[in-house]
């Protein structure tokens, strides 16, 4: 499904570089987390696949099914099936939560070559799948994210994944600044979505958000590469021990 | 070159010379009541003359295109479906600025007294005689407004409105074009009397040029909701004035969307009189240059001359390919208008480098218990919202759309009636989607 190959990622606007040569394969079906200390790349890694502006590739590949995503625009990398949660979710006064998930299922629709979803059969789309997230008529009625607080905010990002049904899931350490239940109501929603055909990368900095999400593997990420890769166990190791034991062991 | 050329060109036209050469091109309509009111508009004409670039408040926007002799020629925009057709209204049509009967509904609405300019306007006495051409006069200072003098002098046509209790249905002045080179002169004078409510609706282009005067006189507690989509043609050049003076307790919103037109100059002179009362005017403007050229000027006065009063401005521009966007507003708050609350906001959004945005905001202040505010930004797209679109599937173009709306959304909420701000919102999306691509 997703495959990185030697990744290697500037700053567009000066000389830093922040990826060093990644590798990374996720198999559909598969739940992969990263964790790593602050400034090591994770964010970057997220916003690179999904296209945003600022950051030069400078070298490796990344594909979504054999398909080139570095060449892709944003929107024609959604369209492929790539979604980014979004660490902060953008707030978009003005424009209500329905028009926006609409626009953006039938966008991708059309660039698939489907056809457009009707208003009638929208409304019911994301009704059922608002309800399993506790996501009431009023919020979807509101702006964007607008007035949102934190919790609602990422319960959002997940109806627009469950409303667009991506392939491969990337979600930016979608826990920061949830509590408790709002952390479960958002795994539950991701675990709703687990099946064999889709891929995730969960980028967190705590084991607790996995206690919810399981993964089938754990990444530990560090100065622009993978430095250690293993099963859950490896989360645990980070939780009980830090990063320290992990990074002085690699180097 | 070619500027100081124009501007050479304009200084000419300018000035006494330029209001006599005005004064004749219109032939004096057959005064009744109005004789008066049209001789003292005449007066101050002749002294402030037409205005120049060198005036004021005409720096930012070239008067030009409102003085020569001949109108620019225009095409008549044909609209499939013009803007609140499925809405219950009364329509009144003007086609080149004559009052077209056959066109228009029977002008009769319960608690609503209609009359044409044209052909009251010989009477002698007539209840608009307390109005006609007397808060246009009271408008002139403390900055002159020569073409709503020229206006008074000369307007042969108009709607002469008078309500009396709550108006069952909007009323609808329709404008339609039909001749590229036509010029239009009207002036509606329209008086709500103590409690009357009325939603007054002005769609359409009036005429390849047009001079438009409206002064409403709002009684105690009276409400007027203003709603004005701009005719949508090409090469339309338009000057209005919205003359308003408000009694206690009375509100107005007046709210206008201008899409396309070479140039647009809206005046609004508001006059709260009454304690208590509530004025907002909002404006949304799409502008593009690619069209021809586009110039929008809102120039707003509010003068608070009463306690408890609040006063709103709301006034947002989308421009692109070159055009130019102009907000002159200011808040006046007299000796004595305690507990005022006014507040001004005026902000563009430029869609590329080629397009510009000037604004003077000024308050001026004379009570010492009060809230007054404003503010003015000039931005681009935001381009962290612009990725979360795009990373969600919507095109760029889309996008963009979505934050257009985004950023028109604060005046489009000054339309305080859902589905005529429903309508509006599709308007909109219309004309973005028209431009996609």
């Amino acid at each position: 499904m997703l495959k990185i190959k030697d990744l290697q990622v500037k700053l567009a606007e000066e000389d830093k570089v922040i990826l060093k040569g990644l590798d990374l394969e996720v198999a559909a079906g598969a739940v992969h987390a990263i964790m790593g200390p602050n400034g090591s790349g994770k964010s970057t890694l997220s916003y690179v696949l999904a296209g945003r502006d600022g950051y030069q590739v400078t070298e490796g590949s990344a594909t979504l099914d054999g398909a080139d995503l570095l060449a892709m625009e944003p929107e024609e990398r959604a369209a492929a099936g790539l979604f980014l949660a979004f660490q902060y979710p953008v707030e978009i006064p003005g424009v209500g939560n329905m028009t926006f998930l609409r626009t953006a299922l039938n966008a991708q629709r059309k660039a698939r070559g489907q056809a457009e979803v009707g208003a009638g059969d929208f409304l019911k789309l994301v009704r059922d799948k608002a309800r399993a997230l506790k996501i009431d008529a009023e919020m979807l009625k509101r702006p964007v994210n607008v007035g949102f607080s934190g919790g609602e905010k990422k319960r959002n990002e997940i109806l627009q994944m469950a409303v667009l049904e991506p392939s491969m899931c990337i979600l930016d350490e979608t826990d920061s600044g949830l509590d408790v239940d709002a952390m479960r109501l958002v795994a539950d929603g991701v675990n709703a979505l687990r099946d064999a055909g889709r891929g995730f990368l969960v980028i967190t900095h705590y084991q607790r958000l996995l206690d919810h999400i399981r993964p089938d593997v754990v990444h530990i990420m560090a100065d622009g590469r993978i430095v250690k890769t293993g099963g859950p166990e490896l989360a645990l190791e980070v939780e009980k021990n830090g990063y320290t034991d992990i990074l002085a062991e690699v180097a | 070159m070619a500027r100081e050329g124009q501007a050479a060109a304009g200084r000419a036209l300018a000035g006494p010379a330029a209001a006599e050469a005005a004064l004749a091109a219109w032939p004096a309509p057959k005064a009744g009541f109005t004789a008066a009111a049209r001789a003292e508009a005449e007066a101050r004409l002749r002294v402030a003359g037409l205005p120049g670039r060198r005036d004021e408040y005409w720096r930012f926007t070239d008067p030009a295109p409102l003085l020569t002799p001949e109108p620019a020629a225009s095409a008549p925009l044909r609209v499939d479906r013009p803007i609140f057709e499925g809405f219950d209204k009364l329509r009144l049509v003007f086609v080149d600025g004559v009052f077209d009967a056959a066109a228009s509904d029977d002008p009769a609405l319960a608690g609503v007294e209609i009359a044409r300019l044209a052909e009251a306007g010989a009477a002698d006495i007539h209840w608009a005689r307390g109005l006609y051409g007397v808060l246009e006069a009271a408008g002139q200072s403390p900055v002159a407004r020569p073409f709503a003098a020229l206006n008074t002098a000369r307007a042969a046509d108009g709607l002469l409105i008078r309500v009396s209790g709550v108006a069952p249905r909007p009323l609808h002045i329709s404008y339609r074009q039909s001749d590229p080179g036509s010029e239009a002169m009207l002036h509606h004078c329209i008086r709500l009397e103590p409690g009357a409510e009325m939603t007054l609706i002005e769609t359409g282009t009036a005429a390849a040029r047009a001079n438009l005067v409206m002064e409403v006189d709002l009684g105690e507690g009276a409400r007027l909701h203003h709603i004005r989509p701009q005719g949508r043609a090409h090469g339309r050049r338009v000057i209005s004035h919205l003359f308003a003076r408000l009694g206690a307790a009375a509100r107005l919103k007046s709210f206008t969307l201008s899409m396309n037109g070479a140039f647009t100059r809206n005046e609004a002179v508001i006059d709260i009189a009454g304690d208590h009362a509530v004025a907002h005017v909002a404006g949304a403007t799409l502008g593009d240059g690619a069209d021809g050229r586009f110039v929008h000027d809102d120039t707003v006065f509010v003068s608070h001359g009463a306690v408890g009063c609040e006063s709103r401005q709301v006034f947002k521009k989308v421009l692109k390919n070159g055009a130019t966007g102009v907000f002159q507003g200011k808040i006046l708050v007299r000796p004595g208008a305690q507990k005022t609350d006014g507040y001004q906001i005026s902000q563009a959004l430029l869609l590329d480098e080629d397009s510009q945005f000037l604004a003077k905001p000024e308050l001026e202040i004379y009570a010492d218990d009060v809230k007054c505010s404003h503010g003015s930004t000039t931005g681009a797209i935001d381009e962290t919202a612009l990725f979360y679109l795009r990373s969600r599937g919507v095109t760029r173009a889309q996008a963009v759309s979505l934050l257009v709306l985004s950023f028109l959304a604060d005046a489009i909420a000054e339309i305080e009636d859902a589905a005529l701000a429903a309508e509006v919102v599709a308007r909109l999306e219309d004309w973005l989607a028209r431009r996609e691509a």
